[in-house]
């Protein structure tokens, strides 16, 4: 877990540094190596790599639109996934998806811009384990903001009701862009809403990686039992802005700094080091996480953009009458808008 | 003129600023009328959409709500219904699937349903637009869609001045109306907009109908109708068609529901020549609604017709894929250029 955790820390970090890059003094957010929207998990770590420690390849993960702990966490290929934030050929939708939609079947993950409506893909991962026999089970991901829409409530009812195995992980970060918690629930605890479904229901109240990994490995091994679902909130912590760019004049400094101060990472390596690890054992598995990461962005920077005619592919499968897309009779100039 | 009047003229506002006046004018009058969305409180809206209405009205009146826009914009037609007069944001355009029945089902069908016994007069607010690299799901303009379901008004400004006065007719209008504002336009920091859309807005209320295009520059050879940010990328291609003499007029429909036909046809049956220029998805959307109409009334009047859309592909998130599907400038200059040599 701590190596997961530490890459996925540093790889926040340093797509900080490059998003920014060209966004400033003036930030705009069309600049820069990296445009668009970009939502860092920094501060939350824990719930990532306690639960994703139970997975296997075959499990299905879906993630929200802040997805890169998570992707790292199952397993994702960091190279591809990189090219794909930094709009590149490689990457692992060849530039047409970008940070908030980044899928690798290969690793089961798959996320949404749209909030929870990875929760219903999710069931359905679920329910085709089901329906085949299979063990492998299916992890949504959601944020407490989350937790008010109604594709999730649905979901938990389908999934409940047909005993899939599914586990539903609300990482609570108390804030969602600038509305927190208690002004959009009277329920602080978000795991009761399990309650309503007669389905088990797990709060970890701090952002401790050990009791995310017990907890989960209940949730997961219930559902790999044919149990049914779980559904698990873990408290985590926004260590940066809602995105890149967000003056967060909404929060207070001291939530700011209560963010900073709880770090799930020091955490972890307390009680590592409490077990007996030794600190160079710890800074070697950071190094080697600094390594990759900086290793697969200067990868993903090295690879060629997407020819813009690419756009019209991909559509279809299986394009109608041999047409991907309805290309303009008039060529449709590049530009530099 | 008097001196005031005239300093009023000249007081440039943003887009934002001049949407924001409006409802805070709005919000004075009359009591009935309150905002809600996600956001729309401290942060004043992810795209300044309500900056600086929380310290003046308060969390009752600029209400924050659950990520939940199945129940806040159904919440907003059922206020309509009791005679308030509700404004919901919805953050981006592109989230309607999450609570289209309310909008489409309710909030346009209920006045039709109920045989005019019942009447909806809120606003739908909503951020459009792409150019910014968001991707699929955050860079639709999806206004066709609004457009195209029976029931709703449909306003898209390009301006600061339209903006306010047509925010003052919705929310006065007595039907539900979507009002559908270009991020790129306006006028965020962090999301520096072209120099069209800020202009004059005069400190009075004011309002501008529905229904009643407006020619954003005359010319004589070719049509040019468009809406939104598209209105200043074809203010462009026309300023470069003028370099070659070629003289294209330029119109903004600023709604969409009503259609001003009127006002393109008069156009066309000058010009004899129409381009026509959309950021949403090209198949059975506004290029092809504008053309039928003007083909159903004025047929012998047309000796060329282009137009200039969206490509039927999702917007693509990496740079060279959507500089390609988002029409620019010199899309616009070359489809004219086309339509002008036909
Ligand atoms: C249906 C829908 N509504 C609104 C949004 C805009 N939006 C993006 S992230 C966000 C806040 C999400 O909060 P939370 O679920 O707590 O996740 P966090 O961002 O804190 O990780 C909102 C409102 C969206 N993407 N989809």
């Amino acid at each position: 877990m701590f190596e997961e955790m530490a890459t996925a820390r540093y790889y926040e970090e340093r797509l900080q540094e490059e998003y920014l890059e060209g966004k400033q003094p003036a930030f705009d957010i069309s600049a820069g190596p990296i445009p668009g929207e970009l939502h860092l998990a920094a501060g939350q770590e824990a719930a990532a790599a306690g639960v994703c420690r139970h997975l296997r390849d075959d499990d299905t993960v879906t993630a929200p639109h802040r997805p890169h702990h998570v992707a790292i966490a199952k397993g994702v290929d960091l190279k591809r996934m990189t090219a794909e934030i930094f709009g590149r050929e490689s990457g692992l939708s060849s530039g047409k998806g970008g940070h908030m939609h980044l899928f690798d079947p290969d690793a089961g993950f798959a996320c949404s811009g749209i909030i929870a409506q990875g929760c219903p893909p999710a069931v359905g991962a679920g329910l085709a384990a089901k329906k085949r026999n299979e063990d492998s089970v299916a992890v949504a991901f959601l944020g407490e903001g989350a937790i008010s829409q109604g594709a999730f409530l649905e979901s938990l009812n389908l999934a409940a009701v047909q005993q899939l195995p599914v586990v539903f992980v609300i990482e609570d970060n108390d804030w969602a862009i600038s509305m927190p918690k208690e002004r959009v629930t009277d329920v602080a605890d978000g795991s009761r809403r399990a309650g309503g479904f007669d389905m088990p229901g797990v709060r970890v109240d701090y952002d401790d990686a050990t009791a995310v990994y017990d907890a989960a490995k209940e949730a997961v091994g219930r559902a790999r039992a044919g149990n049914g679902p779980t559904l698990l909130e873990v408290q985590v912590h926004r260590r940066m802005g809602h995105f890149m760019g967000d003056p967060e004049s909404y929060r207070p400094d001291e939530d700011v700094a209560a963010a900073e101060q709880r770090d799930s990472i020091e955490r972890l390596a307390d009680d590592l080091r409490s077990e007996g690890v030794e600190d160079d054992e710890l800074e070697a598995i950071r190094e080697e996480a600094r390594e990759r990461v900086d290793e697969a962005i200067e990868w993903a920077k090295e690879q060629p953009e997407p020819d813009p005619d690419a756009a019209y592919e991909d559509v279809f499968v299986n394009p109608p009458s041999g047409v991907t897309a309805q290309e303009p009779d008039h060529e449709l100039a590049g530009g530099d808008d | 003129m008097s001196e005031q009047e005239q300093r009023a003229v000249e007081r440039e506002l943003t887009m934002s600023r001049a949407m924001v006046e409006a409802v805070a004018h709005e919000m004075r009058e009359d009591e009935e009328v309150f905002y809600m969305g996600e956001d729309v409180a401290d942060y004043g809206g992810i795209f300044d959409s309500t900056e600086g209405l929380l310290e003046e009205f308060g969390r009752d009146r600029i209400m924050d709500v659950p990520i939940s826009e199945t129940a806040y914009l159904g919440a907003a037609v059922g206020a309509a219904q009791e005679g308030m007069r509700p404004i919901a944001e919805l953050m981006f355009v592109d989230f309607f699937g999450v609570a289209m029945d309310q909008i489409y089902n309710q909030m346009a069908k209920n006045t039709y349903m109920s045989g005019g016994a019942v009447n909806v007069p809120m606003v739908l607010t909503a951020a459009v637009g792409g150019t910014y690299n968001d991707a699929a799901q955050h860079s639709q303009t999806l206004y066709g869609t609004f457009a195209h379901l029976p029931g709703m008004k449909v306003v898209v400004p390009s301006t600061a001045y339209d903006a306010k006065g047509l925010m003052h007719n919705a929310i006065r209008d007595d039907d539900p109306v979507v009002y559908l504002f270009h991020k790129r336009l306006m006028g965020i920091g962090w999301m520096p907009a072209p120099d069209g859309p800020k202009t004059p807005v005069p400190e009075e209320e004011y309002t501008i109908p529905f229904g009643s295009a407006d020619v954003k520059r005359e010319g004589e050879d070719a049509t040019v109708v468009t809406l939104g940010l598209h209105v200043h990328r074809a203010l462009e291609a026309a300023d470069a068609l003028a370099e070659d003499g070629i003289d294209a007029e330029v119109i903004d429909l600023r709604t969409l529901v009503p259609l001003d036909t009127e006002t393109i046809h008069e156009s066309v049956a000058k010009t004899g020549r129409l381009v026509v220029v959309d950021e949403d998805y090209q198949s059975y959307g506004v290029t092809g609604e504008i053309i039928a109409s003007v083909a159903e009334d004025g047929l012998a009047d047309l000796e060329a017709v282009e137009r200039v859309a969206v490509p039927d592909v999702p917007l693509p998130y990496a740079r060279p894929m959507e500089n390609e599907v988002v029409p620019d400038s010199e899309d616009i200059e070359s489809a004219v250029r086309s339509a002008h040599d036909a």
